[in-house]
């Protein structure tokens, strides 16, 4: 699988995550968000944001607490729920969004 | 998820049911292959070797020296038929080869071919097999469609374990070059930094700072989550899922509550932050046993006195039934307790000696049922009674809560379905095998729901809660009725007042 950004070509796994996460920009998480369905609003991106924030800060993505605090701080605690980050990613936060975000998938019992 | 088709649940029955057969319905379904990446970490070559089947029965060959129960299982099946309609994966999705015995067949008929008389004489007149690349591709598919629950094992007349047969077929496709990524790229992450996630020292010592944060401004308590204390009392191992996903994290927040107020000191460590071991699903005793010692090692390096276990299915069949031989002997914690202690054990204790108290009404808006992890509930107990591992969870939820009520029997105890997502298949490649793996017990679920208003499934594995998660909603049931038991015990439990 592969991303074309930019006249760019970004390699991915099987799953569609990047291969080299440093071969990430705005333009390829446009894109994968467009094989995923998913039109990305300016909540979207602050949860992206904060992932990369985070992953360049720790070399993991957060934990989902981690997240929803940090997104009620940014957007308001009515917006700081595991629902909402659902409502704006459908296949689950950690694994949808941190695909969007360029990050690696988190592995194990999650 | 945007690629692959869409995925829908099968229509519920209402128990018990048995499918129409429709052979080859998910001969399609594989896991992803284990790149040579996630392969050579672990000592497996990177790539199917050439002479990959000579291997493959030399492989056979040594596991039949090694495990005399292999052997016995491959030698013993009368074909009574049983096993045939007690398996999960078959009763979701009617294909004739997720029954026990079939699968058992993909590796009895090459067993058969090589090492018996009848079978190198008379060939396929005796049902022998060779090891085509035909038949490895479904070895491939198939044994990994199978979550080595060993519910079929419980009424095999014979007690035939299919878990052992799958994990064997799965030690010699490593062997060979043919591993499953999943597994593969976690064990390797064990090893490298502690646990199934990746999660680091500092991000696991942010997300437990957090943790304290978080309780504290909902109970006004200075709960800690300790990590890395030397001479702490207890060493808590949990599957790292408990610092990540919900309603796992819920969980751990409850046992920290637990061990507050019981005025217990606890640490976390972070070198063996995992109780999880998955060197089990894929049969490899030398990477189940390198990950337990990191267990030891903590426990030595801490100098704590107990090891106690979060919730977590598998992790506690490692723990309970192998952790001695593995990584023992034990002779440096304190011999009055047990080693390792289910944290369902210490809390159970807890509630009756009245070191800490329930307040049930603070779980008065729920009816909960229980889930019984199939490794827990087949493999092991949670005290020193038979059956402790089936009263222990239900005296904490009946103590944390006003209204329980049980599953249908033929699901619950010893007979509990899988949840659809144990032994290693717990990916998303493998969403729509989940999906109909779990249909029992989503039939279970529903009958309670309808009957008695049930509102929430209380798990005791990370792989079960992830699992019933991601799936419930794909039968219409909201992912938020999945709680783990000590998030009920944390709710609950009455805070600041030590007795």
């Amino acid at each position: 699988m592969a991303y074309q950004a930019n006249g760019k070509t970004v390699e991915t796994d099987e799953e569609g995550y990047l291969v080299n996460i440093n071969e990430w920009s705005e333009e390829v998480a446009g894109e994968i968000a467009k094989a995923e369905q998913i039109a990305m609003s300016p909540e979207h991106w602050e949860v992206v944001n904060f992932l990369r924030e985070y992953y360049s800060e720790y070399q993991i993505a957060p934990a989902i607490r981690v997240l929803t605090k940090a997104i009620s701080k940014k957007l308001g605690a009515e917006k700081g729920s595991n629902k909402y980050l659902y409502e704006l990613f459908p296949y689950g936060p950690a694994k949808q969004a941190c695909k969007i975000a360029g990050l690696p998938k988190p592995t194990g019992c999650v | 998820m945007a690629a692959g088709p869409k995925i829908e649940a099968p229509t519920l029955d209402a128990l018990p049911t048995v499918p129409a057969i429709d052979p080859g319905a998910m001969a399609a379904s594989k896991p992803y292959v284990a790149a040579k990446a996630h392969q050579e970490p672990l000592g497996f070559p990177g790539e199917l070797l050439p002479d990959w089947e000579a291997r493959a029965i030399a492989k056979l060959g040594e596991l039949l020296g090694k495990y005399r129960s292999l052997r016995v299982y491959l030698d013993i099946c009368v074909k009574c038929g049983a096993c045939a309609d007690k398996c999960h994966f078959f009763l979701g999705t009617g294909d004739p080869r997720n029954m026990p015995v079939a699968r058992q067949d993909l590796l009895r008929d090459v067993y058969r071919r090589h090492f018996t008389l009848a079978g190198k004489v008379f060939g396929g007149l005796v049902g022998a097999a060779p090891l085509t690349r035909e038949r490895l591709d479904q070895w491939y598919s198939y044994f990994h469609q199978c979550s080595q629950c060993r519910r079929c094992a419980v009424f095999c007349p014979y007690g035939i374990d299919t878990a052992e047969i799958s994990m064997a077929a799965r030690e010699i496709m490593d062997s060979i070059g043919i591993g499953q990524k999943y597994s593969n790229e976690i064990i390797a992450k064990v090893h490298k930094i502690g646990n199934n996630l990746g999660l680091p020292q500092p991000a696991l010592e942010d997300t437990l700072l957090g943790l304290e944060e978080d309780v504290k401004e909902a109970s006004g308590q200075d709960v800690k989550f300790p990590l890395d204390v030397e001479g702490a009392e207890v060493l808590l191992v949990t599957p790292s899922a408990d610092f990540f996903a919900e309603p796992h994290v819920d969980g751990l927040i409850g046992y920290a509550k637990v061990f507050h107020q019981a005025g217990l000191s606890w640490t976390l460590s972070s070198y063996a932050s995992e109780a999880g071991n998955f060197g089990m699903f894929i049969g490899s005793y030398e990477q189940m046993r390198k990950i337990a010692l990191r267990i030891r090692k903590a426990a030595l390096d801490l100098k704590v006195k107990r090891i106690v276990f979060g919730e977590c299915g598998h992790a506690w069949r490692v723990a309970y039934a192998f952790l001695n031989t593995l990584a023992g002997p034990f002779d440096f914690l304190d011999p009055r307790y047990p080693v390792p202690q289910h944290i369902m054990e210490l809390t159970r204790g807890f509630i009756r000696s009245g070191a800490i108290r329930l307040d049930r009404d603070a779980n008065a808006d729920k009816v909960v049922t229980v889930h019984d992890s199939c490794n827990i509930a087949r493999a092991t107990r949670m005290g020193p009674e038979p059956g402790s591992q089936f009263v222990y969870p239900r005296d904490i939820l009946k103590a944390a809560c006003p209204k329980f009520v049980d599953m249908h029997p033929d699901t619950t105890h010893e007979r509990t379905f899988c949840c659809g997502g144990g032994g290693g298949l717990l990916t998303d490649e493998l969403l729509d095998l989940r999906v109909k793996g779990a249909k029992p017990r989503v039939e279970a679920l529903k009958q309670v729901v309808e009957s008695h208003g049930v509102t929430h499934l209380a798990a005791m594995c990370a792989i079960c809660k992830s699992q019933f998660t991601k799936v419930l909603p794909y039968y219409g049931y909201d992912m938020g009725m999945v709680v783990s038991v000590h998030q009920l015990v944390g709710n609950a439990i009455r805070m600041g007042e030590h007795s």
